[in-house]
This record gives C-alpha cells, sequence and structure tokens, in this order.
C-alpha cells in the first residue's frame, strides 16, 4: 500500500538517510531537526524519552534521561515539534507506554507522520496500527534477525511507510562494524514486501552508512548522532556530520560521483 | 463467578492485563520458551525429577507452623507456611528449579537474572551451580549497597553480579538491563525471570512453579482446621510470585486472599493500567507515563510494577490489595521474632504487619482463620534491621 510516509520517502532512488534525535535533549533542540533537514536528511526521527527504554543502550539512555530531567514532557515535545515547519517527515520513536497512554491523534495534531514503537511486536499492535491509520500516522514494524520469514511476511504485510531492519540481536548502540547479520536480514525483509527496508541500531560511521545503504534502502542513524549531541557538540556541528552521512551514503550506491553534484540534485 | 488462576488466554491475556510487550527480536524466544514450559510441564518425566529436587535438595514440603502465640495474642488462629525454610532461604527456589531445568531441556547453557533484594539472584546462582549452568546477575547499585551480603553469596555460588546505575539503580532497572543482555545473548541464554512479571509466558509460568506454596499449604491446612479452608489467605505482593503461588491453591476455595504492598511501592493500590518489562499491567506512574521510583525498606518489594494477574485479580475483586508501611513492617520483624522465635525478611514483614494490624477488626475478626506465606527469612536483613530497629 502507498501512503503518505512512503511516498515521501520514495522521492528519489537513492538511499534514505534517517537521523535521530531525543525530543527535548536540550532547550533548544528543534535546531537540531532544521539542521538535519538541511544537511539532506529524508525524514526525522524523533524520540520521546521513556523512564524504562528496554531496547537502547547507554546513550539513548542517557539521552532519554537527561531529557526528562530537564523537564522535558511528550506534551512539551509534541509542540515543540508542531513549532518547528520541516519539508521532511518527522517519525516518533517511543515505548508502548508512553503512545498507548498520549494515543495517536495528539501525535498526528503535531503533525507527526510516522511511527516507531520498539516494545510492540505483531502480537500486540492490532490496535495502535487501526489507530495510527484512522489518524493518518504510518506505523512502522520492525523485523530482527531473529525473526523467521512467516513473520517477516507479515511485518511486511502489516508494516507502513518503511520496514525497520534492526541489524543486530542487541540493543541500540554504536558498534566498531556493522554486523554481518543486517544484510542477510536487509535481503531477508526486501524478498518478504515492496516497502522501503531502512537499517538501524549499530550503524555508526559514513563508511557503515554507505555499506547499510548498499544492503538496504537506506538507514536510520541514532546513537552516533546522540553521543555527539551529549558531548555538547551543536546543532551546526550535527549537521556538518549528518551531511558527511548523506555523502557517504550517496556515493556508496554511485561510486565516484562528485558530491557537488548530490547537493545540486538534492536542491 | 469468573474462574481464576487457570492458563491465560490466547497471548499470554489476564483479562485485559498480561500480553508479550517485547522487541521483535525477543518474541521467538518467547514462542519457544512458552512451547518448552508447555511440553515440560505435560511431561510427567519433568514433573517427576523437578518434584525430586523440590524435596531432596529445596528442602519441601515446607513446614506449617501454628503461630500459637501471636494467634493467642491477636485473638486469631494464624497458621505460617514457612517458605523462609526452603534452600537459599525463600521460595524464590520453587521458580528457579523450574526454570533451571527448562533451560536445561532446551539446551540452554546459562542463565541470567533480575534481582532485587538478591533473594532470586541466590536462587538463581544456586540453580546454576547445580546444574552446571554459568550465571550472570543483575542488581541495582543501591540494592547492591543493602544487600552486600547476598552479593557476596551469589559470587561464592559462581554467579557474576553485574551493578546496574542506570534509573532508580533498583530492580526495575536491573530488570531492563537484564533484559537488554538477554536480547543479546537470546542463543545460549535462558533469562530466568523471579517473578509473576514479563512478557507471556512468564507470569504464568512463574505462577506454575510456585504454586507448590499454595497446593502444599492447602493440604496442609486442611489438617490443621476443622474448617478445611482458612477464612483468609495473605502475602506479600511486590511482583507477586509468592503471593501468586499462595493464592493458585486458594483461588477455587471460599478464602479472602489479600495481598499485602509496601505503601511505597504499590502498584495494584496506587497504580494505572500500562506496560512495563514486557506485560501491560498495573503501574506506578506519573501522568505523562514515565514509571515512577518505587521506595520501600524491603528491597524485595521495591518495584513500580505487578505481575498482570495480581491486576486481573484485584479487578475481578477475588483478591484484595493492602499497604502497611515500613514503620508497622519493622514493628512486625521484632513481634514475629519475639513470640515465634522467627526472624523473617523485611518483604515477608508486609504480610504480618496487616495481620498485625487488621486483627480484631472488621477485616479480621477474632475467630478468623489466617494462612500466611512467609516468604523468606531475615538473615539478608540483619544490617537493615540494625539501623532501623535501634
Amino acid at each position: 500500500m502507498s501512503t503518505a510516509l512512503s511516498t515521501a520517502l520514495r522521492a528519489d532512488g537513492r538511499p534514505l538517510l534517517v537521523p535521530y534525535v531525543t525530543g527535548g535533549i536540550t532547550a533548544d533542540w528543534t535546531g537540531f531537526l532544521r539542521a538535519y533537514q538541511e544537511a539532506g536528511a529524508d525524514a526525522i526521527e524523533v524520540g520521546l524519552p521513556f523512564s524504562d527504554p528496554m531496547l537502547d543502550g547507554p546513550t539513548i539512555q542517557e539521552a532519554s534521561d537527561r531529557a526528562l530531567a530537564r523537564g522535558a514532557t511528550v506534551e512539551s515535545i509534541l509542540a515543540d515539534i508542531a513549532a518547528t515547519p520541516l519539508r521532511v517527515p518527522v517519525i516518533v520513536m517511543t515505548y508502548a507506554n508512553i503512545v498507548l497512554r498520549i494515543g495517536v491523534p495528539a501525535l498526528a495534531a503535531a503533525g507527526v507522520r510516522g511511527l516507531i514503537v520498539p516494545d510492540l511486536p505483531l502480537e500486540e499492535s492490532a490496535g495502535l496500527e487501526a489507530a495510527a491509520a484512522a489518524a493518518g500516522v504510518d506505523l512502522v514494524l520492525l523485523a530482527a534477525p531473529s525473526t523467521p520469514d512467516d513473520r517477516l511476511r507479515e511485518i511486511g504485510a502489516r508494516s507502513r511507510g518503511f520496514v525497520y531492519a534492526i541489524s543486530v540481536m542487541g540493543t541500540t548502540g554504536e558498534r566498531a562494524a556493522l554486523a554481518g547479520s543486517a544484510a542477510v536480514l536487509a535481503a531477508r525483509v526486501k524478498r518478504a514486501t515492496d516497502l522501503p527496508v531502512l537499517i538501524g541500531f549499530g550503524v555508526s560511521t559514513p563508511a557503515q552508512a554507505a555499506e547499510a545503504g548498499r544492503a538496504g534502502d537506506g538507514v536510520v542513524i541514532a546513537s552516533a548522532l546522540m553521543r555527539r549531541v551529549l558531548d555538547g557538540a551543536t546543532a551546526g556541528a550535527l549537521g556538518a556530520d549528518v551531511a558527511a552521512l548523506r555523502t557517504a551514503l550517496d556515493l556508496g550506491v554511485s561510486p565516484g560521483t562528485p558530491h557537488a553534484e548530490v547537493s545540486g540534485h538534492r536542491g | 463467578m469468573t474462574v481464576v488462576m487457570r492458563e491465560p488466554a490466547a497471548g499470554g491475556r489476564f483479562g485485559e492485563f498480561g500480553g508479550r510487550y517485547v522487541p521483535e527480536s525477543l518474541v521467538p524466544a518467547c514462542l519457544a520458551l512458552e512451547q518448552a514450559f508447555r511440553d515440560a510441564w505435560a511431561d510427567p518425566a519433568f514433573r517427576q525429577e523437578l518434584d525430586g529436587h523440590r524435596r531432596t535438595y529445596a528442602g519441601r514440603p515446607t513446614a506449617l507452623t501454628a503461630a500459637r502465640n501471636l494467634s493467642a495474642e491477636l485473638g486469631i488462629t494464624l497458621l505460617l507456611k514457612r517458605e523462609d525454610l526452603a534452600h537459599t532461604g525463600s521460595h524464590k527456589i520453587n521458580n528457579v528449579l523450574g526454570q533451571a531445568l527448562l533451560a536445561r531441556r532446551m539446551g540452554k547453557t546459562r542463565l541470567i537474572a533480575e534481582t532485587g533484594a538478591g533473594q532470586h539472584g541466590v536462587a538463581t546462582a544456586t540453580a546454576a551451580a547445580l546444574f552446571g549452568l554459568r550465571a550472570t546477575v543483575y542488581m541495582g547499585a543501591r540494592d547492591i549497597e543493602r544487600q552486600a551480603l547476598n552479593v557476596f553469596r551469589m559470587n561464592l555460588l559462581g554467579a557474576e553480579v553485574i551493578p546496574v546505575t542506570s534509573g532508580s539503580r533498583t530492580l526495575k532497572d536491573a530488570t531492563n538491563e537484564a533484559m537488554r543482555a538477554w536480547v543479546s545473548a537470546v542463543e545460549d541464554t535462558h533469562f530466568c525471570l523471579g517473578s509473576v512479571a514479563g512478557p507471556h509466558p512468564y507470569p504464568w509460568m512463574v505462577r506454575e512453579f510456585q504454586r507448590v506454596i499454595g497446593d502444599e499449604a492447602r493440604g496442609q491446612v486442611a489438617a490443621e482446621l476443622s474448617t478445611g479452608v482458612p477464612d483468609v489467605v495473605v502475602a506479600c505482593v511486590g511482583g507477586g510470585s509468592n503471593a501468586a503461588g499462595t493464592f493458585a491453591g486458594f483461588a477455587d476455595t471460599g478464602a479472602r486472599l489479600i495481598g499485602v504492598e509496601a505503601a511505597g511501592g504499590a502498584a495494584v493500590s496506587a497504580g494505572e493500567p500500562g506496560v512495563l518489562h514486557g506485560s501491560r499491567s498495573l503501574v506506578l506512574q506519573d501522568r505523562h507515563g514515565q514509571v515512577a521510583e518505587a521506595h520501600s525498606i524491603a528491597a524485595g518489594l521495591d518495584y513500580p510494577g505487578v505481575g498482570p494477574e495480581h491486576a486481573q485479580l484485584s479487578g475481578l475483586g477475588r483478591a484484595r490489595y493492602v499497604t502497611v508501611t515500613d514503620d508497622e513492617v519493622l514493628a512486625a520483624v521484632r513481634r514475629l521474632a519475639e513470640r515465634e522465635g522467627i526472624i523473617c525478611a523485611l518483604e515477608s514483614a508486609h504480610a504480618v504487619a496487616w495481620v498485625l494490624r487488621a486483627a480484631g477488626t472488621a477485616e479480621l475478626p477474632a475467630g478468623s482463620t489466617v494462612l500466611l506465606t512467609l516468604s523468606g527469612r531475615g538473615d539478608k536483613d540483619m544490617s537493615q534491621l540494625m539501623e532501623g530497629l535501634r
């Protein structure tokens, strides 16, 4: 099924780049959204922090704790998103307890186009799928290296926007190399669905992004960026990081393509 | 009347509670565990082997003790189910023996566990030693300070204890970390969850491994009381495993079931529906859905959630959940020690404290018969007791 998010994500044939930021991580955190967009992001993933992020490693845990400690709430983050005009779609990542409490309409009202809930597998997601569809928000389902083929087909059939391929059996977090399971899973998911397949978890460097971009249709980059934010990097610096990822991704599929041409293409 | 404490509905539902809210990465492992448990629980050879370990290793059946002095003072008949006499000092061994045998049957070579007071961690380390499995126990840094003795016990048993420094540094955070570790190690590792919480099949499976408490007590009480069944069955509730095991033996009787929560960790009494650690249940949380930190003198009850079956039992009115304060708990430890010569765990003392408060009131009129599960012994709590009772 063609939906708003997947249409937006299929605007051109190059690998998709979806950088992440924890909502409310700093007072002026929406500056990261603008910087990501200007640096060539195809969509932006915003984490709504949760006190008990079961699938997150130390970096996103620390980012979540810091955002909550400085008083960020789901409401304040959604208000910030609503007040930030962006050309690229915003996808929210949060845990079941948060989204079941606030409901999808609140996300839609803030302009959120997609939703990822890592602790809501197929067996528990039917209610939220219906609510998301009614609100015009794409509920993106996740696939893991441990997912058998029959489940992959159902995930492909029920996911909206894209399928999020968890590259590795583990939590979010930077890794020295892209797991071998990433390419294997991406190929399996692509056989199971026509939706774009984005690879996330442990995609840390431009080189890894390029590698993942060759295996799937794009990448989600979270911990590597949030480590920089936690260390105090500015929106401008993060924009440069995302631009480097953009370049590597684009070169990854068209070796030798000059960066200038790519930038020009992005307009 | 709704039949309760049987097999949960499809997907692990206890009414509107339960389920399997885990990352996709863990779903195949949860499905495999459910199937393995179903097969094992229906296999007489598995039951026989477990029963043998319970008798010859864990010291079951545990005694039923008539608390004669307290009974006389309170004007009731108080019977104590003595899980404090089980090997390792608490009821936790019942569940762990079952899960360790199951892990071995599934070909797993390592156990990971979360622990609060350390009792479940000690039980896990014990079973791992017995069955030749490796064990890694996640424990909140704050609990490690409070329960240094149990940390040493786990180490002595050959287990690795990993301090958890995130969040409130207690059981909640240790559980998060154990689940994260399981995702990375699911191939060779069984997550030996210690309570009737977590994703399906844990709430059901752990209750079934713990129902030996209630099943034994049912027979023992019948021999003590002319009525056959006590008026009231009471147990402390953190995640709620000893209470679930106890209640399971009496759910089909007319006995009133009372779960006693810590005033600072009362998920049933003060929580709202939510999803924590893999199941939908009642959870202490703020209005934004952020999970609250629990506060109890008993590390084992310092938990903002509760097993989903307790949420169901409460909603149906089949069990009632009450709270007691830390001060009442300390007084209860002392009174049980002085009158009956039993030093119980701070967790178990919650149940005692409720009986002391309720006896002679409309809640527990004179002449009532009470079965109380004393879930563990107090040795681990000596330094806290020295401070609290000074």
